[in-house]
């Protein structure tokens, strides 16, 4: 298929790897954390780690829009759809997600809930004007890549003036997450992640360009590379970090040129602006509350906030305690380190969210490269 | 003098509701049957007009297998729930290495569905029917009220006999085993989505839906006792497929991305609608494993005929004590090849 099959070109590949391979110094350790969900999964399902040396390693980082949705907000969710009046319009792929005390969308689904799955925020504001009695929210989830949808949904709310369409807004923004990554100063030693460079976010840069990563580049003496989401991106990202790295520089490259311009998509931030403003805090899994991480409806577009309209009012909620997501979003620790990883938790009984979304670390592990564990584990015990 | 002779006045086909005197049980149940059903599955076991189809069989190792059909829409390029029915029930029968003999049908209707389309579907099942040389010999028609069920429910069943030596089962694939998938697979997901209004894309691609028993004897006759295993990846895919054979047979696989026949059309489908080709279903395709000295005389058999002329060999069965279904990508890395967690696509078969 045209402009996919080259970015997947094996030999390509090969000889990309065969680069990296001669020109990582083999005196030291290169760590980079992809930033997004996007990279995971390409890294996972073409099986990316087999073609670098043993001496590149890639740790996963919180790009993942369903894993660092707190757990509170999915009980939010879940209350909005036990509205009797409530139609509650969502991605697939929040529908698995852990509650509190082992709720779902999906069971509140079967439990009699009119939940929808949807492919587009512009299906939900259709279904509310199908079904004028029903009050139809959208679940808005996502970085900077889906907020403009989600805009441009309640800009066709209003046009339509539609009274019974809301939005459930939990739209967070990429360089604050990156920003808590790197500005560990004040943590102890062992919460410390120590990354060489950050393959950056691809879909969410085509927005935001690639400026706002320059200032956080200087400030923490991180290299980063704006790459695209098809394998071969990746693995060229990755040559641009070892290089940077060789050269002792901390600049902002961009590998995904074709789709990404420096000061971003102009009219989709500016639709961002007309309808969102910042939130001065935001929960994250894993990052905890993090300031102006996240937005939030302005005034003047209040009537299609649920939060006002249902008065949301936040509870509290827990993780499972042995589950390590918060660690692994953070790329503190890898999937196969969580004691819960392919024992309790797995894709058909998620403990945490990182093993619902095929995006999220462990269910890409789990999916797509866990064989590799067992290689490991047989090294280990021949070594015993 | 005569009693008056009640002529019943033919169904409106053309403006017609199916109402719920149609499943009562009375005239109007047996007229239904009469003019939609035995017109158009017309054999001589069916019109018998008893309860049960009477027949004779020969002695030997006979096979039956049952199937739900729910799919939605009801009509898609290049069949409908009515062809599905008669072929995925064909096919659960000759997986067996079987010769399939006859057919029941169920059919569960819901109150206000348009006649035309009923016969239509009837029509489309009763021609799948005659061209497999399968007939449908037996039926049964449930109306519901509107809103219990949507649109048509069809259940099929099916018996077959199967050749003498033949033994096929999921349990018997063998490490060094050989894996053929016998042609391209993913298009009867995409043809069917394509007609959900809400993804808004449109394709020339036809549902693969057919009834593969024709090929399956070709392959028993080259292939004889080699011939360890069939089964069509149907929901699922060809992941899960691999996958159940793989936890049968407490065995691994490697299989070779870039041996896995995929037609363009689905590739982009999948990555518009963020799918797996290989986690999707198809309805005219099989999976073979045989013993690795019969492979190019399968091939060559599967080749020749009309459904199998894509057949690949796509990797080998391998001893995993974890029974993983690995895959080596096009791209160069290796994969494990997974079950699919959670409802992917519903109501896609």
């Amino acid at each position: 298929m045209k402009y996919i099959d080259e970015y997947r070109d094996g030999a390509l590949a090969r000889s990309i790897a065969a680069t990296i391979a001669r020109e990582a110094s083999p005196d030291r350790h290169y760590k980079f954390m992809e930033f997004c969900g996007g990279h995971t999964h390409a890294i996972s399902r073409y099986g990316i780690e087999d073609l670098l040396p043993s001496n590149v390693e890639m740790v996963h980082g919180p790009g993942c829009p369903v894993c660092v949705l707190p757990i509170g907000r999915i009980d939010d969710a879940i209350r909005l759809a036990m509205r009797s009046e409530v139609t509650l319009c969502t991605y697939a792929d929040l529908m698995r997600v852990p509650a509190s005390g082992g709720a779902s969308l999906m069971k509140a689904k079967a439990a009699g809930a009119d939940i929808r799955m949807i492919y587009s925020p512009m299906d939900a504001v259709l279904i509310a004007e199908a079904e004028s009695a029903r009050q139809v929210v959208f679940f808005a989830i996502g970085f900077e890549t889906t907020t403009p949808s989600t805009a441009l949904a309640i800009g066709l709310a209003r046009r339509k003036q539609l009274s019974n369409f809301s939005v459930f807004c939990n739209h967070v923004l990429t360089p604050p997450a990156i920003r808590a990554i790197l500005d560990t100063a004040n943590l102890p030693e062992v919460e410390r992640v120590l990354v060489d460079g950050f393959v950056g976010p691809a879909h969410v840069s085509t927005v935001i360009g690639t400026t706002p990563y320059v200032a956080l580049a200087a400030e923490f003496e991180k290299p980063v590379v704006v790459a695209g989401f098809e394998p071969l991106d990746v693995v060229q990202a990755i040559l641009m970090l070892v290089r940077q790295v060789n050269q002792g520089r901390s600049d902002v490259e961009n590998q995904y040129i074709r789709a990404v311009a420096p000061e971003g998509n102009l009219i989709a931030q500016a639709e961002i602006a007309e309808i969102f403003e910042l939130r001065e805090m935001f929960e994250w899994r894993g990052l905890g509350e993090l300031p102006m991480s996240a937005l939030r409806l302005r005034e003047a577009h209040a009537q299609f906030d649920a939060e006002r309209r249902f008065d949301v009012v936040p509870v509290p909620a827990a993780d499972n305690p042995a589950c390590e997501c918060g660690d692994v979003l953070r790329g503190l620790k890898k999937p196969a380190d969580c004691k819960l990883f392919g024992t309790v938790c797995s894709p058909e009984t998620p403990m945490g969210s990182c093993m619902v979304s095929p995006e999220g670390a462990c269910a890409a592990h789990w999916t797509y490269g866990r064989f590799r564990d067992r290689a490991k584990a047989s090294i280990v015990q021949a070594a015993a | 003098m005569n009693a008056p002779r009640l002529r019943a006045r033919k169904l409106d086909i053309r403006g017609g509701l199916v109402d719920l005197s149609h499943g009562a049980g009375g005239r109007a149940s047996a007229q239904l049957i009469d003019e939609i059903f035995r017109e158009a599955f017309d054999n001589p076991f069916l019109n018998q007009g008893n309860d049960q189809a009477a027949f004779d069989v020969a002695a030997g190792r006979m096979v039956m297998s049952t199937d739900g059909y729910v799919i939605w829409p009801l009509f898609f390029p290049g069949g409908d729930i009515g062809s599905l029915a008669v072929h995925g029930t064909i096919n659960d029968v000759a997986m067996a290495g079987a010769k399939p003999l006859h057919l029941a049908a169920s059919y569960i209707i819901e109150e206000g569905f348009p006649l035309v389309d009923l016969q239509r579907i009837a029509v489309s099942m009763g021609r799948a029917a005659s061209e497999a040389g399968v007939a449908i010999i037996t039926g049964d028609t449930k109306v519901v009220e509107r809103g219990k069920a949507d649109g048509v429910f069809i259940s099929t069943t099916g018996i077959g006999i199967v050749p003498p030596g033949i033994e096929l089962s999921g349990d018997r694939a063998r490490r060094g085993d050989c894996v053929i998938l016998s042609g391209s697979i993913g298009d009867h997901v995409v043809a069917v989505m394509s007609k959900r209004s809400n993804l808004g894309f449109e394709t020339e691609l036809l549902s693969d839906s057919a009834a593969l028993h024709g090929l399956v004897a070709d392959m028993v006759r080259a292939a004889g006792p080699s011939l360890r295993l069939l089964r069509d990846p149907t929901r699922g895919g060809l992941a899960a497929t691999l996958n159940e054979i793989a936890q049968q047979s407490r065995c691994g696989f490697l299989i070779e991305e870039s041996k896995i026949p995929v037609r363009p059309e689905v590739v982009a489908a999948c990555e518009l609608l963020g799918l797996d080709p290989l986690n999707v279903a198809n309805e005219g395709k099989l999976v073979a494993v045989a013993d690795p000295s019969a492979a190019d005389a399968l091939l060559a058999a599967m080749r020749s005929h009309p459904l199998g002329r894509e057949a690949a060999v796509i990797g080998e069965v391998t001893a995993d004590d974890h029974r993983f279904v690995q895959m080596t990508t096009s791209f160069g890395g290796g994969r494990i090849v997974d079950w699919l967690a959670g409802e992917q696509l519903p109501r896609i078969c």
